[in-house]
């Protein structure tokens, strides 16, 4: 089976200007994501893991090089066919989780759909299924603040994966979370992956993580020192 | 669709609802003072328009030199008509009456009160009598009509009888006119206008000899054939009154009025008047738009995360401003409705308190168009007060916004 690339990354840099002192948070990145398949982002803190995340995410624009989606460079789009673009093929999950205060678990499940269009009923239908899926189907109209993190969390997976997204983007998903909660989430992602065949990148620092992927991507003071394919997950995947 | 954007934005507003209502506020003082400012202001438009309907459009009103306010401001003015002027009229084709008024301010003593009225005389033949009874705005509430014969009889107003000096003066009681005795006949029913309310009419004879002007009169009043246009009537009058007079065209003075142009120029005195009133409730508006520009740019800058999440997710920036400009325009929309509701409710206490002071004419008038109006103005207002903070929200980058604190 010939891979197909979600997201490809030629030669990307991101370069921040600050007064007169300027940042290569990415310099020179060359990177394709496969469809299907779970990669992990890691590095130290700075070296450039959510600049990468944002630009994967078609939240932002390289400096330099060249970003394809579905083989269109995202770099000479406007902004709001980006924002079609994330709402339709990607599936962000944070370390704040970032849910909406004033609305439920259902409303902030259906927000996603409601910028694409999607009349109501479809919706509550679609993110009641998907919060019973995460095992909140307990907690459908419970508000962020009537949550834990670790159920928030999950809210937040249910929202990104609203519209069948090609590929979910997960900066330090577990970074806000006890390490018992943070397994619970990591072992959902991985579900997800394995069970549904999703196409999962995941930004941490935190090694241990690394071992649900099937090929990590070492990041050093914004470029690639390495990747490593996880030969055991590989095997079991395949 | 914009259903759902309408509740996303209400949830928000809901969110934050104390600052909500302290915003809609403004926009209530300001909406309330225009809506009974114009529901006033109308009510009473239509009650004069009611009254000159009522009294018929077959008149003239001739007035010396000015133009003509109301009965009893003529005196203002050098009163340089007289008899003849009448019979001039009188004999213009077309003119089935005239009535010669004479008006004059003059001490009136009851009970060792002192006071200055204004005095109103017609004749007091039958012809004169039905005439002034044809008007409307002297009818009789207790006693009777001046009648020919009278002479120190006097009818008074409803204000002067009633409000005026300390003790009501009733039917029967005696008042004194320039130190002279007159008995009053009759007191008029509440009319509602100060003018008709606040005079005394007495015989015109009687009026003359105190003042000693056999001739002279303030005002001359004319009904012309019900079947003629008044106005073709009033140019054969005012041609007849210059060859009388010998002035020249354009020259005049004396001054020809037909109802019509009499309500004509109230109503544009009220409008005026209106204009000037709903302006200055207007400046409260703006304040009201200032507070609504200011609470979403406040609301902007505490939600710039929210945005960057929206963003996040796929909103694009027409559906940031969407739901901002929703936002904006839904304060303004209640505060409109809550604005329309209490303006209503002023208007309506102040024609309570009005009806209550004896001005039967002060009625608010409700119309769909004021409501309607209200309504879309305020939305307007509201999103207009919005936009720039709407737009600045839906310009955002979205990962600068996602990476804000708040
Ligand atoms: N908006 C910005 N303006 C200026 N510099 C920035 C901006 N965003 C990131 N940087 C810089 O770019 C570099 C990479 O930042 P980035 O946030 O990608 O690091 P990271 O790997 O995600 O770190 P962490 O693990 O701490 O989240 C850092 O040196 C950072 O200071
Ligand atoms: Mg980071």
């Amino acid at each position: 089976m010939k891979k197909k690339a979600v997201i490809s990354l030629r030669k990307v840099w991101k370069i921040y200007k600050m007064g007169s002192a300027t940042v290569n948070a990415l310099r020179g990145v060359t990177l394709d994501v496969w469809q299907g398949e779970f990669v992990a982002i890691i590095g130290p803190s700075g070296s450039g893991k959510s600049t990468l995340m944002n630009l994967v995410g078609a939240l932002d624009k390289p400096s330099r090089g060249h970003i394809f989606l579905d083989g269109k460079d995202i770099s000479l789009m406007e902004e709001s066919d980006l924002a079609q673009i994330r709402g339709q093929k990607i599936g962000f999950i944070f370390q704040q989780f970032n849910l909406l205060p004033a609305l439920s678990a259902t409303g902030n499940v259906g927000l996603p759909m409601i910028f694409q269009g999607i009349p109501e009923a479809k919706r509550v239908e679609r993110a009641t299924e998907l919060l019973n899926s995460v095992n909140l189907g307990e907690r459908l109209n419970h508000k962020p603040n009537e949550l834990s993190g670790g159920q928030q969390q999950r809210v937040a997976i249910a929202r990104a994966l609203a519209n069948e997204p090609e590929m979910l983007l997960a900066d330090e998903p577990t970074g806000n979370l006890d390490s018992k909660t943070g397994g619970e989430i990591m072992s959902m992602l991985e579900d997800l992956h394995t069970k549904k065949g999703r196409t999962i990148v995941l930004v941490t620092h935190d090694i241990h993580l690394v071992k649900h992927a099937e090929r990590v991507i070492y990041l050093k003071d914004g470029q690639i020192e390495k990747v490593v394919k996880n030969h055991k997950r590989g095997h079991k995947h395949a | 669709m914009i259903r759902d954007y309408v509740l996303l934005s209400l949830s928000s507003l809901r969110s934050r609802r104390m600052r909500s209502w302290l915003t809609m506020i403004g926009i209530v003082i300001g909406m309330s003072a225009v809506v009974s400012l114009i529901s006033l202001g109308q009510g009473m438009q239509d009650s004069i328009n009611d009254q000159f309907q009522r009294l018929g459009t077959n008149r003239l009103i001739i007035a010396p030199g000015g133009e003509f306010l109301g009965p009893g401001t003529a005196d203002i003015v050098a009163p340089i008509m007289d008899d003849s002027d009448v019979d001039v009229i009188r004999n213009v084709k077309g003119i089935t009456q005239v009535q010669g008024a004479l008006s004059k301010t003059l001490k009136v003593e009851f009970k060792d009160e002192i006071q200055f009225d204004s005095i109103f005389a017609f004749e007091t033949d039958s012809d004169a009598v039905d005439f002034v009874e044809s008007v409307g705005l002297f009818d009789i509430a207790e006693g009777r009509e001046l009648k020919s014969g009278d002479k120190y009889k006097a009818v008074l107003g409803y204000n002067v009888a009633n409000e005026a000096f300390d003790d009501p003066i009733e039917v029967g009681r005696k008042i004194l006119l320039d130190d002279i005795e007159f008995e009053v006949v009759g007191v008029q029913k509440l009319i509602g206008t100060g003018i008709h309310d606040g005079v005394i009419r007495i015989p015109q004879d009687t009026l003359r000899e105190l003042t000693d002007e056999p001739r002279k009169l303030s005002m001359i009043f004319a009904l012309t054939q019900p079947d003629l246009n008044p106005v073709n009537v009033k140019a054969i009058v005012e041609r007849e009154l210059r060859k009388h007079r010998d002035v020249k065209e354009g020259e005049e003075d004396f001054n020809v009025q037909t109802a019509e142009q009499t309500i004509g120029q109230l109503n544009t005195v009220l409008l005026a008047v209106q204009v000037v009133l709903v302006g200055i409730a207007a400046i409260s508006l703006l304040v009201g738009g200032i507070g609504v520009m200011n609470t979403m740019y406040t609301s902007v800058l505490e939600r710039t995360k929210e945005i960057g999440i929206m963003k996040s997710i796929g909103a694009r920036n027409s559906h940031v401003l969407t739901l901002f400009l929703l936002e904006s325009g839904m304060l303004g929309l209640v505060g409109g409705l809550m604005g329309l509701g209490l303006g209503l409710g002023v208007a309506k206490l102040g024609e309570y308190l009005a009806i209550g002071l004896g001005a039967s004419f002060f009625r608010m008038h409700i119309s769909t168009l004021l409501i309607v109006g209200t309504l879309m103005f305020s939305f307007v207002l509201g999103m207009f007060s919005g936009a720039f903070p709407a737009r600045q929200a839906a310009r955002l980058p979205p990962v600068e916004a996602l990476r804000s604190i708040k």
